[in-house]
């Protein structure tokens, strides 16, 4: 998942060559690769993710040659890294976002996995997975990913209630989610749903029914997310005309409140903010690897990678990235180099949001010295933050950037 | 025509005859310093490529608010009939929060220019200077302006202004500031109406001090107006109302750079340098005089200003309060009106509390401590000074509620003040009820024309200080003016009400208000923090009370959601850059207990009765 708007950074060279302190230390850190896909059947109102639709793009970008670009960049990546001075990795996660990657077929896909795994190799029991719209997949098409290497897919499956769904603009019909699980389920695939709640017009008994549909499905894994608004999209120009009621966090804390009871009850547990798994090892290991400061590769137009401390971003359009790559550029668009502060603070934003918590012992004295008043607040678990370890309560949870900035400060 | 006079009169050797000291008496922004800009443009002092609009005008806060705050005197040459003279302009503040500088400017002078835009008529301030000026029984020249305008009404208020002061409506000139109308023709009329100065030039030195200023390099530069005798450079001065004596190290003239010269004698307009740095050794309305032959017996008129409105000045970051103390110190050297002392705060921490001439006074001054010393103040709301006479007759003054007792008070006195508003007649009704709800008494009402009417209002000073001008303005479509002096004090049914934010009373937001009012403030500030305060993560309860009773009461909800939920790859340099603003953000809050209050909560719910919504707009 890339969001469309790429942050101020310094230029990138074209040689994808890193800063130094990119490969530091990096024997020590875990490896994932991102690929985007970014192709959609329509364009959905509320998403401004880096997406388009199957005709708007031609050349290296179209749908038909895109495997072949990113297979490229894969190539790309692992020169840069060896020029970096970063040693040779094995893969520990891979993540197919998007977009839809389930619009490429199947084949595509085991494509540019094939090609990462065959440059860099899998560590066992890596992770592999893909996210996919309920309608672009088929018992067929889920299978060839796990044959091909997939172990995992992640539904967008949002809502259960159709007039919901109507205002996100998301096609798929609610019946065709529990037929997609099945098949994934045959495949021997581990399965995760999202959803998404807070959206205008979604009482709290839709968002109920969201909920307990979605766990009769039996996932190992649930993300749910509240909807944000983001500028730019069509609905935040429908709020904004008043065509749709606007957004209400009390509406969010409620729902968040609901969800992770109904969650806890069905045998799911929290690991992060927004994230509920079956069992710790059903927990998503990629995602695990962006909060605890791993070192990814994204591949794709507007995807964003990560390197010991040096974050770039690729080139947003998809044309313009396939250029650069036939040209034998690297496709970064910019890139910021983390101080030691910022990559404490990052550290801390990142961390506090998992259930396995923040070393108390790591915090400067400032850091330290907020503890208790989160404890007072109700913010964080006490017993825990006794042991040592910060973690959130549930009340923490829905005002995690409130104790980032405590802990900051 | 006259022509550009050839040879100028020599300082310290001008025959007063030959002398007309004036100034010209405007409101705000009837051109006043436009007109001035195109005399010294006319009669040759400022060359066209020297010329900056509204020359006087020094202050950078000046020319962008196009008043003046600090006068000065330039000495203008002009022939007529073949005689050069000598004209001396005084600059005079235009603002009802200057009255006693701009009675000792008029002192200074024979005559005045009473100028009023031809667009809008005569102003409130306007009139309130011009009675001053007919007590200084000047000569007064009216002279409508702006007659280049679509918009003007030259014949409609030449006739109001001849019925103000006398004369005949076609006896008004009229000038364009601007385009350089009618200029010549005022500058001679000048020569012509204005008497010439009188004065004793045997007698011992009298001269009278109408502004003074600091400058950085040259320390207090002192513009005098010499009555009698002369003063000359290098003998000793004397101050008659502190008797302190001074070496006279320059005397001069502006024109309007400022010429040394060799003196000044019966008449002449000047300034002089003894290097004091602090304006309070050189008083305006004292009088000077030499300390070899003083003088028997000072000028008239002199006496010390007297704060009005008090207001607590806070720095917005704690770490800036000596900065603030070094500013206050240096605004000092320059502002004899202003008079401050340390005051601490538990809502907003040390600062002081700061006293000054009116609610201009007080806005200029913070503004100027924050342009010129880069800080963020926040000025609580501007308050009276209560004689407050407790059971065991004992006298306090009180400037800020949070020094009035809670024991048992016998007699509260607050200042009263005499106002008089101009308007269109149309505005009666309204203004009189405004005033009415001020718990002002109507002193009368009389018709300046067809169409304008003074109302006079006995009003509470407090009543006026906080939103008063703002109202009358709005009720009136801007067309209402006010002027107001001091006048006495009256016995008052008052009561401090007190703000709680959860429990916990905020001082900075307390204020003394009549009995039957507490109630409307009450729900106007709880209401106002309500809007004010950003969600907290628990429940804050604001408060109103008059001792221990609640009078009005509002609650903030507590935030419940404040978590980004997404956060993946592509998410954190924005997420973190997010934080990182908020972190500066929460550096501009204030902590009151536990409860986090934005700076603009402050100011917004302690500078203006407007709601905070009005506020933002702007």
């Amino acid at each position: 998942m890339t969001p469309s708007a790429l942050p101020l950074g310094d230029p990138a060279p074209a040689d994808g060559v890193l800063p130094a302190q990119a490969a530091l230390g990096a024997a020590e850190r875990k490896f994932s690769l991102y690929a985007h896909i970014p192709f959609c059947a329509v364009r959905c109102g509320y998403c401004d993710f880096n997406t388009y639709t199957a005709t708007e793009l031609g050349g290296g970008a179209s749908q038909d040659a895109y495997a072949a670009t990113a297979v490229r960049e894969v190539g790309f990546a692992a020169g840069a890294m060896e020029a970096s001075g970063l040693p040779p990795r094995k893969l520990n996660t891979v993540f197919f976002g998007g977009g839809t990657p389930t619009l490429l077929p199947a084949g595509e896909l085991t494509r540019i996995l094939g090609a990462a795994v065959g440059q860099w190799g899998l560590e066992d029991g890596a992770e592999v997975t893909t996210e996919a719209n309920p309608d672009s997949v088929t018992r067929d098409s889920l299978q060839e990913l796990a044959d091909g290497g997939f172990t995992r897919v992640s539904f967008g499956m949002q809502s259960a209630v159709p007039h919901v769904l109507k205002v996100l603009d998301r096609t798929h019909s609610p019946e065709r989610v529990p037929q997609a699980v099945a098949w994934a389920r045959e495949a021997g695939l581990n399965v995760s749903l999202d959803l998404i709640y807070g959206t205008p017009g979604e009482s709290l008994a839709d968002w109920e029914t969201s909920v307990r549909t979605a766990l009769g499905y039996g996932p190992d894994h649930i993300s749910a997310y509240s909807l944000i608004v983001e500028e730019g999209t069509k609905l935040a120009a429908q709020i904004r005309r008043g065509q749709v009621p606007g957004i209400d966090d009390d509406d969010h804390a409620l729902k968040y409140e609901l969800a992770d009871a109904l969650f806890g009850e069905a045998g799911l547990s929290w690991y992060e903010v927004s994230n509920w798994s079956r069992t710790p090892e059903d927990a998503c290991r990629h995602n695990l690897a962006y909060w605890r400061g791993d070192d990814w590769w994204g591949v794709g137009p507007g995807a964003h990678s990560h390197m010991g401390g040096v974050r770039w971003w690729n080139v947003k359009h998809p044309t313009a990235y396939a250029n650069r790559l036939e040209a034998g550029q690297s496709p970064a668009a910019g890139r910021e180099t983390l101080d030691a502060d910022t990559r404490e603070l990052e550290r801390i934003m990142l961390t506090s949001r998992l259930s396995d918590g923040l070393a108390i012992d790591t915090l400067n004295p400032s850091g330290r010295h907020a503890v208790a008043g989160l404890i007072a607040g109700g913010l964080i678990d006490p017993v825990k933050a006794f042991h040592g370890t910060l973690v959130l309560t549930l009340k923490g949870r829905l005002l995690g950037d409130a104790v980032t900035r405590a802990l900051l400060d | 025509m006259s022509p550009m006079a050839r040879t100028a009169p020599v300082p310290a050797a001008t025959d007063p005859a030959i002398i007309r000291n004036f100034c010209i008496i405007a409101h705000i922004d009837h051109g006043k310093s436009t007109l001035a800009d195109r005399m010294l443009q006319l009669t040759g002092v400022v060359q066209q490529r020297d010329m900056k609009a509204q020359y006087l005008d020094r202050m950078d806060i000046e020319r962008e608010r196009g008043i003046t705050i600090k006068s000065q005197a330039v000495r203008i040459p002009w022939e007529l009939d073949g005689t050069s003279y000598c004209l001396n302009m005084i600059d005079t503040p235009g603002h009802v929060d200057f009255t006693y500088e701009v009675s000792r400017s008029l002192a200074a002078c024979e005559g005045a220019i009473l100028l009023v835009d031809a667009a809008q008529g005569i102003e409130a301030q306007t009139l309130a200077n011009l009675y001053l000026a007919m007590e200084n029984n000047l000569t007064i020249i009216p002279v409508l302006n702006k007659i280049d305008l679509p918009a003007a009404q030259p014949e409609k208020y030449a006739a109001e202004l001849a019925n103000l002061i006398g004369g005949r409506p076609e006896d008004v000139l009229q000038v364009s500031g601007k385009t350089g109308m009618g200029v010549e023709a005022l500058l001679d009329q000048i020569v012509r109406e204005l008497p010439a100065p009188v004065g004793d030039p045997q007698a011992p030195a009298r001269a009278m001090i109408f502004d003074s200023v600091y400058d950085t390099y040259r320390g207090v530069v002192t513009y005098v107006r010499v009555i009698d005798g002369k003063l000359t450079p290098r003998e000793k001065i004397q101050m008659m109302s502190t008797r302190a004596t001074h070496e006279l190290l320059e005397i001069g003239v502006s024109s309007p750079e400022p010429q040394p010269s060799k003196g000044l004698g019966v008449g002449e307009v000047g300034y002089l340098i003894t290097g004091v740095k602090d304006v309070r050794q050189s008083k305006v309305g004292d009088t000077v005089t030499t300390f070899v032959k003083p003088a028997a017996e000072a000028l008239p008129g002199y006496h010390d200003a007297k704060p009005m409105v008090f207001s607590g000045l806070y720095p917005m970051d704690g770490t800036d309060y000596p900065v603030l103390r070094d500013a206050l110190e240096k605004l000092m050297l320059n502002d004899a009106a202003l008079i401050y002392e340390p005051e601490t705060s538990a809502a907003l921490g040390f600062g002081f509390r700061v006293g000054f001439l009116g609610l201009l006074h007080l806005e200029i001054t913070r503004e100027r401590l924050e342009r010129e010393h880069n800080l963020d103040l926040i000025s609580t709301a501007p308050n009276v000074e209560y004689q407050v006479t407790l059971e065991d007759k004992r006298v306090i003054k009180v400037t800020n509620p949070s020094e009035y007792p809670s024991g048992k008070i016998a007699e509260v006195r607050e200042p009263m003040v005499a106002a008089t508003i101009l308007a269109p007649t149309e505005f009666v009704g309204a203004i009189m009820e405004l005033c009415q709800t001020r718990r002002g008494i109507l002193g009368g009402m009389d018709y300046l024309s067809e169409d304008r009417v003074e109302i006079r209002y006995r009003l509470p000073l407090a009543e006026i200080v906080f939103d008063f001008f703002d109202i009358l303005k709005s009720k009136t479509r801007g067309y209402g003016s006010l002027d107001w002096k001091a006048d006495g004090d009256q016995v008052a049914d008052l009561v401090k009400v007190d703000i709680l934010l959860q429990g916990e009373q905020v001082d900075a937001f307390s204020a003394i208000t009549h009995r039957d009012k507490a109630y409307a403030y009450g729900v106007m500030m709880t209401g106002k923090l309500r809007e004010l305060i950003p969600r907290q993560q628990f429940e804050v309860p604001i408060q109103a009370a008059i001792g221990a009773r609640i009078i009005a009461r509002e609650s903030i909800r507590a935030i419940r959601k404040d978590v980004l939920a997404k956060c993946y790859g592509g998410d954190i340099s924005r997420k973190r850059k997010l934080l990182e603003k908020q972190k500066e953000g929460k550096k501009r809050m204030k902590m009151v207990g536990r409860v986090e209050v934005p700076q603009e909560a402050f100011i917004a719910a302690l500078t203006t009765g407007e709601s905070p919504k009005d506020k933002s707009k702007k």
